[in-house]
């Protein structure tokens, strides 16, 4: 028994103290990951952030595998962990673990954000590595890495399209898209094509929005688009589909565009709903990512997959993300567009434009079965 | 002094601050205005600084200082969704901690602003950072995360894609969190230590910039006055209840100043009100004070607003009456608000221009100090110096 008892010790000498830190870390981990909504578990989490800190350089590496299914409240209290863990390693004089960082870029199923946050440390540890790594990451999950690496070989290739095409088909970010198609001489057709909008639709409207009230309340369309249909609209007007087909916005700053002052005309305390059927080979995670200066409402199959009730306050590309999987097979896209009364000239607009990819952004392949407009 | 501090805030009260400290958005109960003496007159990109330091990203929220702290936030990525708190030594410039989040909530916004753009508040024990996206954190001033929320997690519906900007305030030993948008919108009291609500009052979900102030009606509990597009709301510090509203006192972006008994709202142009029971008395008004982005100063009873047409506006502040009108910058208008102090009325236009007036009830130009450098978040006054931050550098201007 006195043998055994001494053995342990021994062996737990050995390890040395990180091993003994190693269930105090795990723990800790668990403690911050347990956070939830309105401050929930705040307490245990500041704890545990404090004994997480406190292991220093041991506990770095297993801070950035936390982030893995870490919730984005939980997510950022590792973030600063990291930072706090690094800037003590940092004025002890201790050496970050370079082979181990490299590792865990390496893997490409970590998480992402810590993938991002490792090639930062990394970076600053070996330099020429650093620069070698990121040159080969132009298909990165983690959209910084990717972004940045594209740039380091947009500046190689100039006008090279054997070089510039691959980096077309990994662009993510709408700049690079657009520089990249600009020197491959790529037509507007190439660009909505890449990013995967949808670029036919079925609209219908107006329905009665008085004092915003429309966005809650679900006209018919809500409870099964029926395309032969007339609804009685806003003051009593009769509301047929119309197809229609999006196109670039005058100024040629946005793909695939539904005008809806040109293809309803212009309406104020409006509601509108726009319907398309995409077709999948398999069951895929899909975000559907829209733009609309107006209050919007995503459905998928009749359920409401993301909702925004606001108005005229810009456009911008993705700007509203619903995450949801569309099925293999047939899939029903319903948008609901509203539109407010405000006067102001910059106000008058409404219109939208949706895409489906995947997380990162990239064209999930689909086929639209609406039939085509004419 | 710690004794008491310490003291003080066993006892629940608020610490906004020792007389050196500029501890929020405007300094000292956001009223623009320091007791500091010796600030500086004149500097230029190159002379005139104690130190300046350069800033690993953008912002246009304004630095705060309590004791030898400055606390200040940036915002950086091509999306704008890296969020930085920094802590700096107000003596050397020296970084002491910096530490970054992921945005959690929208980062559209108008161009001109950014995610960075509330202002933090602190105080002795540490600093509350609150982003535009609804981030919002609480670090101890040695940089220990002592709790971290995200607004948008907890409420979804919050959005404002022109970009939020309202700072956050501490009153009666609470966080008070203004969250006016297109979403849910609420008034919030959190609680300092953990973060949990104490309490969250609804308000209308209209955008609006205003940052709240308080005044104290009775000595103890302090009110809190908000201004949003229904009127100007006043609330229980305690309980969060709203105790008063006065209509047509609409506000969006320049913040109300509480000075000797009155309350002075922008709302197109300026108001002086006395209020008193939940009834105004309008003392006057004046359309001429309209001040733009920037909020007026009320300095040794003077009011001072700098219009987006580039001119300053000085009037009496019991009456209103107009006693002078000058320019600042060329072809430039302020978005950080003008402070006082020292005898002294310094604004700042957007392009790195910072005009000095004398205060008084004649206009007097004293300086102008190109820095060349866009300051849009509004400096803080501390410590014998104006510490300014550009989009790219933070600068302690001063002997």
């Amino acid at each position: 028994m006195r043998r055994m008892f001494w053995s342990l010790v021994a062996a737990s000498a050995l390890a040395g103290p990180a091993a003994a830190e190693k269930p105090m870390v795990a723990d800790s981990l668990a403690k911050i990951k347990a956070v939830g909504k309105e401050g929930q578990g705040n307490e245990a989490a500041s704890a545990a952030w404090k004994t997480l800190v406190k292991s220093g350089g041991s506990a770095l590496l297993p801070t950035l595998e936390a982030f893995a299914g870490a919730n984005p409240t939980a997510a950022n209290w590792l973030r600063s962990a990291v930072d706090a863990i690094v800037q003590s390693e940092e004025k002890a004089g201790r050496k970050l673990p370079a082979e181990d960082l490299k590792k865990f870029i390496d893997t490409k199923t970590n998480d992402p954000a810590a993938r991002r946050i490792a090639y930062e440390l990394f970076a600053k540890l070996e330099k020429e590595t650093a620069a070698r790594m990121i040159a080969a990451m132009v298909d990165d999950p983690s959209l910084e890495l990717r972004r940045d690496a594209i740039a380091v070989h947009l500046k190689e290739a100039k006008s090279d399209a054997k070089k510039l095409s691959p980096l077309f088909a990994a662009a993510r970010d709408k700049d690079q898209v657009e520089e990249i198609a600009k020197a491959l001489k790529k037509t507007e057709a190439d660009i909505t094509s890449h990013f995967g909008f949808v670029e036919r639709w079925y609209v219908v409207g107006p329905f009665d929005s008085t004092k915003g009230t429309g966005f809650d309340k679900a006209y018919a369309p809500e409870a099964g688009v029926d395309l032969t249909a007339t609804y009685e609209g806003k003051g009593g007007a009769k509301a047929s589909w119309k197809a229609v087909v999006a196109k670039p916005d005058s100024k040629g700053k946005q793909y695939a565009m539904v005008d809806l002052n040109a293809e309803l005309a212009k309406h104020k305390d409006a509601v509108s709903y726009a319907y398309a059927v995409v077709s999948l080979d398999k069951d895929t995670p899909v975000e559907l990512r829209a733009g609309s200066t107006t209050s919007i409402k995503i459905f998928v199959n009749g359920k409401p997959v993301f909702a925004r009730d606001e108005y005229h306050h810009g456009h911008v590309m993705d700007q509203h993300v619903g995450q949801t999987i569309l099925k293999a097979g047939k899939n029903e896209l319903l948008l609901k567009i509203c539109q407010n009364n405000q006067t102001e000239q910059w106000a008058q607009n409404w219109a939208f434009q949706l895409r489906i990819c995947d997380a990162t952004g990239g064209a999930v392949p689909f086929k639209l079965l609406s039939p085509e407009a004419k | 002094m710690k004794r008491i501090l310490l003291l003080a805030m066993f006892l629940g009260f608020t610490v906004p601050g020792t007389a050196a400290d500029w501890p929020q958005f405007r300094g000292p109960n956001g009223a623009s205005v320091s007791d500091e003496k010796d600030l500086p007159t004149t500097w230029n990109k190159t002379e005139g600084h104690r130190w300046k330091t350069a800033l690993p990203a953008r912002g246009v929220s304004g630095p705060v200082v309590v004791g030898n702290t400055i606390y200040l936030t940036a915002s950086s990525g091509k999306k704008d969704d890296r969020l930085h708190v920094l802590a700096y030594n107000f003596k050397t410039g020296e970084l002491l901690w910096h530490r970054q989040f992921a945005a959690t909530g929208g980062t559209n916004c108008h161009p001109m602003t950014c995610m960075a753009a509330p202002t933090p508040v602190a105080d002795e024990t540490g600093v509350y950072a609150l982003f535009a996206t609804g981030d919002l954190a609480a670090f101890d001033a040695d940089g220990t995360l002592r709790w971290y929320r995200s607004l948008v997690g907890d409420y979804p519906t919050i959005t404002n894609q022109v970009g939020m900007a309202s700072s956050p305030i501490l009153a009666d030993g609470k966080l008070i969190v203004p969250m006016d948008n297109a979403g849910e919108s609420f008034l919030a009291a959190i609680d300092t230590k953990t973060g949990t609500n104490l309490w969250k009052t609804d308000r209308l979900r209209e955008i609006n910039w205003v940052t709240p102030v308080t005044r104290s009606v009775d000595g103890r509990t302090p009110e809190i006055l908000f201004p949003g597009r229904d009127g100007l709301s006043a609330y229980d510090a305690a309980t969060g209840k709203r105790v008063w509203q006065l209509k047509g006192l609409g506000g969006d972006i320049p913040t109300p100043t509480v000075s000797n008994g009155l309350v002075y709202t922008p709302s197109r142009g300026l108001v002086a009100m006395k209020i008193e029971g939940g009834q105004g008395t309008e003392v006057w008004k004046s359309a001429k004070l309209s001040s733009g982005m920037s909020s007026p100063v009320i300095y040794d009873g003077i009011v001072y607003a700098a219009s987006g047409a580039g001119v300053v506006n000085a009037a009496d502040a019991k009456t209103g009456k107009s006693l002078w009108e000058e320019r600042y910058g060329q072809k430039d208008k302020a978005s950080a608000s003008p402070v006082a102090g020292d005898g002294k009325v310094y604004v700042f236009a957007e392009k790195g221009l910072t005009t000095v007036f004398k205060a008084g009830r004649t206009a007097e130009i004293l300086s102008t100090n190109d820095i060349g450098e866009e300051i849009l978040g509004t400096p803080a006054v501390s410590g014998g110096a104006i510490i300014i931050r550009t989009d790219k550098t933070l600068f302690c201007i001063g002997k």
